[in-house]
This record gives structure tokens, sequence and C-alpha cells, in this order.
């Protein structure tokens, strides 16, 4: 039996990409059998992929980095040169295959009853199932042209998603705003990926990251991957197309779809801290006196660009009146958090004086946790609420907030859920929001007061423009056309309480999370020759 | 310096590819630019293969000459295969969009329904 | 839409089926020369849009249906994943490996080296050609005729 779990675990990586891929390829031929045997081999599917990712990440968080090659036994040519695909799992990579499958498992439970009266649900259990494959591709690869691929393949996915009601004109739209911007962003890119195959003759992150210099074209192909990736994760001022598509794509879709933004921003941070990793205290800028170093430069502009997505996300979120669009607005803000939390941290890279090795201050420890913790916190949440807002769409047919009115008689469940997770958006006590934030808040203090006071001060107002809808949605008298409006379907209730259990565990027991699944993460980012010793 | 012109061509081209995405109205117009971007980035890839006195990396029964180089073969081919689908893609829901609008205008769809 | 005079079919008839051998043989001669799976399918689908153009596009969906060509889309990919995870089992337990090269068992794909260009060198990639060729004439033409059937829709109301 261990037998077996072994071959498991040591073909993990590969089998995770490709089992999903399978079925993606077999729904149609199966889907023209049977309707129910469709849905229930969809969710067989995910569910094998998720023990698959459980083996994987208990492995890495105690043995340490795994790397497994594709289509011969090792990475190395007559032992010297690196040439092979390969997939390279450490800490970082596995916290991100965690959320990635909560997050599949809770998006197609929730969408066997959701998605029950549309047509074309063959195609619609295809695409999810692409996209997931794609998800964990981009996040479990090691070799820079194929994370590529894999993006280009989610994003492809995506589209057709979001356009999935084409009755509708504006889900259409919606749709291809974002296929616009995403393959101008991919494009760039792929021009970076190719000024530097130029230089260095290897596709291979860990290759790459071991022969780097800094010179004019490394300078060029660092902004333009910065940029590419941040067109994908939705930061300003390139966040145009994520309300329309978040609002007007179906509820289960806008799940994953939080999933395929965080990877992009996976990205962001493996380009930063392990590709780039050993020039980061490289003095570039000379101001006076003092000698700016890359860090404090990469480190300025990614808090300028925080501050202006948690502003224009929490501003414009007082003043909608359509609930999903409402809630995407308040995604756009939680990203602004989370890029807060990771410029702090780079800001205080700085070169020990005694030992000469590069350290992180205590301050950017705690940053960098905190800004860590808050991926899986804002996933969890901002997920909820989009699954509360499609049940309250499928009882009601209707999504704007000026026509709904006392739904907390007839659907207590949804009015439970909604409440966590309007605490946990917030950053209320007990729920898992209120840790990260406070982290966030904390170490912020130390780099700029004035950061903190706004983060602060747009907690709040999140929390006012929640607390504005659940009055107007939940509360108040009873409408005569919402009769007989009844809770939904139990498959619904299921995906939506997974969320919320994990939530409030999260909240009751952080200290558990934090020193066993955290710590290590927060470690292995910062750790870039462990990374190149994986491969070579 | 003649060995130079190809990489003004591709900085030229993807300029021109930005400026008709971001500056014109009309949605086929937009899409063209798109194409005329992925134009110039796998041209770039394939300059970048390029050895004087080479040929192609293909082995024949005869001697052995100077090969170009084959791998930004691959990832040009891969390009261009991903901006195939794309373009598909975006053409279709140019179809749908027109049949609900009824104008290729892009300033006069999108807006919130109820 | 409608077709074209008589002519234009007649010629187009002619031209199909040797633009179809021309794009086999490109597929099939992908290890070899410039070519392979991509390639060899775009030529046969534009063989296909030939046909779709000037015969119209009522005729043509009378004679393929698209659910055909959506099983032979998912055959095709089947067949590629298929032959990865056959490396998997029959090789040394490596993904995507290369398994009929170096073997024992069928001895007609065993050649490799450079001077032997024949059809049978290089083990399994062949095989994938085939299987991605399929796969691209059934997915590029039923884009071609979905769209045009579409458009003829939208256009007759």
């Amino acid at each position: 039996m261990s037998d077996i779990l072994n071959t498991l675990l040591y073909h993990s990586p590969a089998l995770i990409v490709a089992v999903p891929l399978l079925g993606a390829f077999l729904t149609p031929l199966i889907g023209k059998i049977n309707d129910k045997l469709r849905n229930i081999f969809a969710i067989v599917i995910v569910l094998i992929t998720s023990f698959l990712v459980y083996l994987l990440v208990s492995d890495v968080f105690s043995n340490g980095i795994r790397t497994y090659v594709f289509g011969g036994s090792s990475p190395l040519v007559n032992n010297s040169f690196a040439v092979r695909i390969l997939f390279e799992v450490d800490g970082l990579n596995a916290f991100m295959a965690i959320i990635a499958s909560i997050l599949a498992i809770a998006g197609v439970i929730y969408s066997w009853s959701f998605m029950k009266e549309n047509t074309g649900l063959d195609k619609y259990y295809t695409l999810i199932l692409l996209m997931i494959a794609g998800m964990f591709g981009m996040i479990l690869t090691g070799d820079m042209f194929n994370f590529f691929v894999f993006l280009e393949i989610t994003s492809i996915a995506s589209c057709a998603l979001i356009a999935f009601r084409t009755n509708q004109g504006s889900a259409v739209d919606a749709g291809f705003k974002y296929i616009v911007i995403s393959s101008i962003g991919a494009l760039f890119i792929l021009f970076a990926i190719g000024i530097l195959y130029s230089q260095y003759n290897a596709l291979n992150m860990a290759v790459i990251a071991n022969s780097i210099s800094y010179g004019f074209l490394d300078k060029i192909a660092l902004v333009l991957l910065i940029s590419g990736l941040a067109m994908k994760a939705g930061i300003v001022p390139m966040h145009m197309w994520l309300p329309d598509a978040y609002g007007r794509a179906p509820s289960s879709v806008t799940l994953i779809l939080i999933g395929t933004t965080q990877a992009s921003l996976y990205g962001v941070l493996r380009v930063i801290f392990s590709i780039y990793g050993k020039h980061l205290t490289l003095p570039v800028k000379t101001i006076g006196d003092t000698n700016l170093s890359l860090s404090a430069l990469i480190g300025i502009i990614l808090i300028s660009f925080a501050l202006l997505t948690i502003l224009i996300g929490v501003l414009m979120a007082l003043k909608q009146n359509d609930f999903k669009k409402m809630i995407a607005f308040a995604a756009v803000g939680e990203i602004g958090y989370m890029l807060l939390a990771f410029g702090a941290a780079i800001t205080s890279i700085s070169t020990d004086p005694l030992t000469g090795s590069t350290i992180l201050a205590t301050h950017g420890e705690v940053a960098l946790k905190g800004g860590i913790f808050h991926i899986i916190n804002d996933a969890l949440d901002v997920g909820l609420l989009f699954l509360v807002a499609g049940a309250i769409y499928y009882a009601t047919k209707h999504s704007s907030l000026n026509k709904l009115g006392g739904l907390a008689r007839n659907m207590k469940y949804t009015t439970i859920f909604f409440i966590i997770g309007l605490l946990a958006v917030a950053g209320i006590p007990p729920m898992n929001g209120y840790v990260s934030k406070l982290l966030i808040y904390q170490s912020t203090f130390q780099v700029n007061p004035i950061l903190s006071i706004i983060a602060i001060l747009c907690s709040i107002l999140l929390l006012a423009v929640f607390v504005k809808v659940f009055h107007s949605a939940f509360l108040g008298p009873k409408l005569p056309k919402f009769k007989d409006v009844k809770e939904v379907p139990k498959s619904m209730i299921l995906g939506m309480g997974i969320i919320a259990c994990i939530i409030i565990f999260f909240g009751l027991f952080p200290n558990l999370i934090l020193d066993n699944i955290i710590d290590p993460v927060a470690r292995a980012i910062f750790d870039y020759s462990a990374y190149i010793g994986g491969v070579l | 310096m003649i060995y130079n012109i190809p990489y003004i061509a591709v900085v030229g081209l993807i300029l021109i590819g930005l400026a008709a995405v971001i500056f014109k109205r009309n949605l086929i117009k937009i899409v063209i630019g798109i194409t005329i971007i992925e134009s110039g980035v796998n041209l770039f890839l394939i300059t970048l293969a390029f050895r004087e006195n080479s040929t192609a990396p293909i082995y024949h029964g005869t001697g052995s000459r100077l090969m170009s180089l084959p791998v930004p073969h691959a990832l040009t081919l891969t390009s261009i295969v991903i901006g195939v689908a794309v373009l598909a893609l975006m053409l279709t829901l140019i179809i749908h969009i027109y049949r609900h609008y009824k104008t290729l205008d892009v300033r006069k769809i999108g807006g919130d329904e109820e | 839409m409608m077709g074209m005079s008589k002519i234009v079919k007649t010629i187009a008839s002619i031209a199909f089926p040797l633009s179809m051998i021309y794009g086999l043989y490109v597929i099939a001669h992908g290890h070899l020369t410039p070519g392979g799976g991509f390639q060899g399918g775009a030529i046969v689908a534009s063989a296909c849009a030939m046909i779709l153009v000037a015969f119209g596009s009522v005729w043509t969906m009378g004679k393929i249906k698209e659910k055909h060509l959506s099983v032979l889309e998912s055959l095709g990919a089947l067949g590629f994943i298929g032959l990865a995870f056959f490396g998997l089992i029959y090789g040394i337990n490596i993904f995507f490996n290369n398994f009929l090269v170096n073997q024992n068992v069928i001895p007609i794909f065993n050649e490799i080296g450079k001077g032997l260009a024949n059809i049978n060198t290089a083990g399994v990639l062949p095989l994938m050609n085939f299987a991605v060729g399929l796969k691209v004439i059934a997915g590029l033409f039923a884009i071609v005729l979905v769209m045009a059937y579409a458009t003829r829709l939208s256009e007759g109301k």
C-alpha cells in the first residue's frame, strides 16, 4: 500500500496537471451518454487531484524541494547543460497549490445545481477542467516558457467561461475586454522571455537565476515582466477588466478566476525574489548622499501602486448599485493590501554588515508573513461573498441592490454565510481577516506611519459598504414579489459551508497555521539559493 | 548595421499595434492591432535564431554546415498556434456583440442592465 | 452563405484531394522536414474551408454534423495524452518518455541516428504528430463551419 503511495508521490507533480487535462478531453464523450454521469465524473476528477495535492504538500513541507523532470531521468545533458522541462515545487508553490485545490473543489460542487437550467453544459465542464489544469500548471512549473503557455491556456479558457451567458450583451462585452488586456500582457511576457533567452541561452528559471547579471537589457526584461504580470493581476491602472469580468461571470467561475488572478501575483513574487534575487542589494540610484538599492526602488514603486489600488478599489465600491460589481471592487482593494505587504517586505532587504549576506529586517519578515497569509484569506473571503451573491441571483433572478429587500426571513443559511464573509473581509475578530490585517498594519507602520493609517481607514470604509448592503438586501420589510422565495439547493449550501468552516477554523487557531505553514513559506521565498540548488 | 534592421522593424510593429489598440474605435481594428503586436513578437523570436551563413536545422546525409538555433523556432510555432486560438475567440465574441447591440463602436457597447 | 457558380465548384472538387494529400505528407514527415502536427493540420483545414466557401454552408452542414467533429477532436486529444501516459507504464517510470526507441518488442520503430532519413525513425514522435494533426483538422474546420453558419442565420432574419 505504501508502495503505491510512494509511486503516486513521485509522479504527483506531473499527475496534478495531467489528470484534469485527461478529464477535460473525456468529458464531451461521456456527456453524450448521460448528463448526471458527466457531473459526477467532474467532481471525481477534482477530488483525485486534491488528494494528489495533499500528498505532495505534506511531503514538501517536511522534506524540502522536490524536482520532477519530463522525458528523461535527470535535468542535465552531458552533466553540465540543464535543458529539459522540469517542475520544481518548493514552499511557495505548495502553498498556492493548497489555495487552488480548495477553490476548485468548492467551485465544481457549487456548480452542480447552480448551472442546472443552462444549456451547453458539456462545454462548461470541459472548460472548467481545462482552466483548473492550466492554473495548476502555472503554479507548479519551473520553466519560463512553460509558465507562458499555461498562462495563455488559462486565459483563453476563462474568457470563454466569462462570456458563458451569451444572451446578456454585457457578459460578452466583459469577456472581450478581458481577452484584449490579457493577450497584450502575455505578449509582453513573451518578449521579455525572448530577451532573457538571448542573453543566457536557457529557459529554466533556476539556470537564469544562477547566471543573471544586471545590464541594460535585464532592466528592460524586468520592467516588461512586472507590467505584463500586473496586467493579469488587476493592479491599478490596469484593473479595468476586473469589475466587469468578476461581476458578469457565473459565480462558480468567479471563484476559480480568483485563483488564477492570485497565480499571476505568485508570478510577480517569483520574478522579483528568485530570478533577480542575486542583485536585490545592488545600489542603483544616488539621491544626494545616500545610495538607493534595487530593492528599495522596487519596493517604493510597488507601495505607491498598492496605495492607489486600495484607494480606488474601496472608493469605487461605495457608489455601486450592482451587488457583484461591488464585491469585485472590494476584491481589487484586497489585492492592493497584498501588494502593500510585499512592497514593505522588499524595502527592508539589506546587507548584514557582519557577515555580508542579505537579510530581511524584523518588520520585513512580519510583512512577508502577513502578505502570504492574506493571499489565502482574501481568496476564501471574497470567494464566499461571490457564492452568496450567486445564491441570491439563483433564488430571485435580480442582482441590483435597488430591487432586493427583506430576504433574511426566507434564506436563513445564506444570511449566516453573508455575515461571516462580511466580518472576515473587514478584518474583525474572530475571523481570519483580523490576523493577516493586523500583521500588515504592524509592519507597514515601521516603514511609514501614513501607510498604516490609510490602510486602517480603508478597512473601516469596507465595513461600512458591506453593512449597507446587508441592511438593504437582507433586513427590512418583506416585499410581496419575494413571497415564495425558497432556500437554495443543498449542493450550493455545501459549497459555501466548506469555505465558511475553513474561515472560522483559521480565525480561531491562527498560531497553528502561522507556525506550520506560513513560516516555512516565508523562509522559502527569500532563499533563492535553495531554489537554484534544486536543479544544479 | 544591416543585421540590426529586423530589430528596428520589431519595435516599429509593436508601437503601431499598441497605437491601434489604444486609439481606434472600431472593434475589428482593435483585433487587427493585437495581431500586429503578435507578428512583431514572432519576428523578434525568429531574428534571435539567425547566424551568418547558416542553414535550416535539419540533418542531411551529406556533410555538415553551420545551423541556426532550433529552440526559438519551436517557441515561435507555439506562439503562432496560441495567436490563432485567441483570434478565433475574439472574432466569435464580436459576432455575438454585433447581434446584440447592432453596432461595432466601442463607446456605444457595455453598460449595466436593469 | 450561398454557394458559387459551377466552374468554381468543379475546380474546388479537383483541388481538394490534392491539398489533402499534401497536408497528410506534411503531417507524416514532421520529424524529418519542416512541418508536423499543426502545420499539416492547418493545410488540410484550409482545403476544407475552400470546400465550404465553394459549396455554401447549408450544403456542408447537411453533409457533416458538428457533433461528429467534436468526437473526432476528443479522440485526437485523447491519443496524445494516452501516448504520454503509456510512457509512464512501459518506460522506466518517466512521464512523456519516448518508449519506442531502443527497445526489442516492436522492432520496426528501432532506428535512430542522423544520416538515415527514413520515416520509421524517432520512436513515438510520428504517432503524436498524427494525433495532433487530427485534432487541429477537426478543431479549425469546426470553427470555420460554425462561424459561417452563424452569419447565415443572422443575415437571413
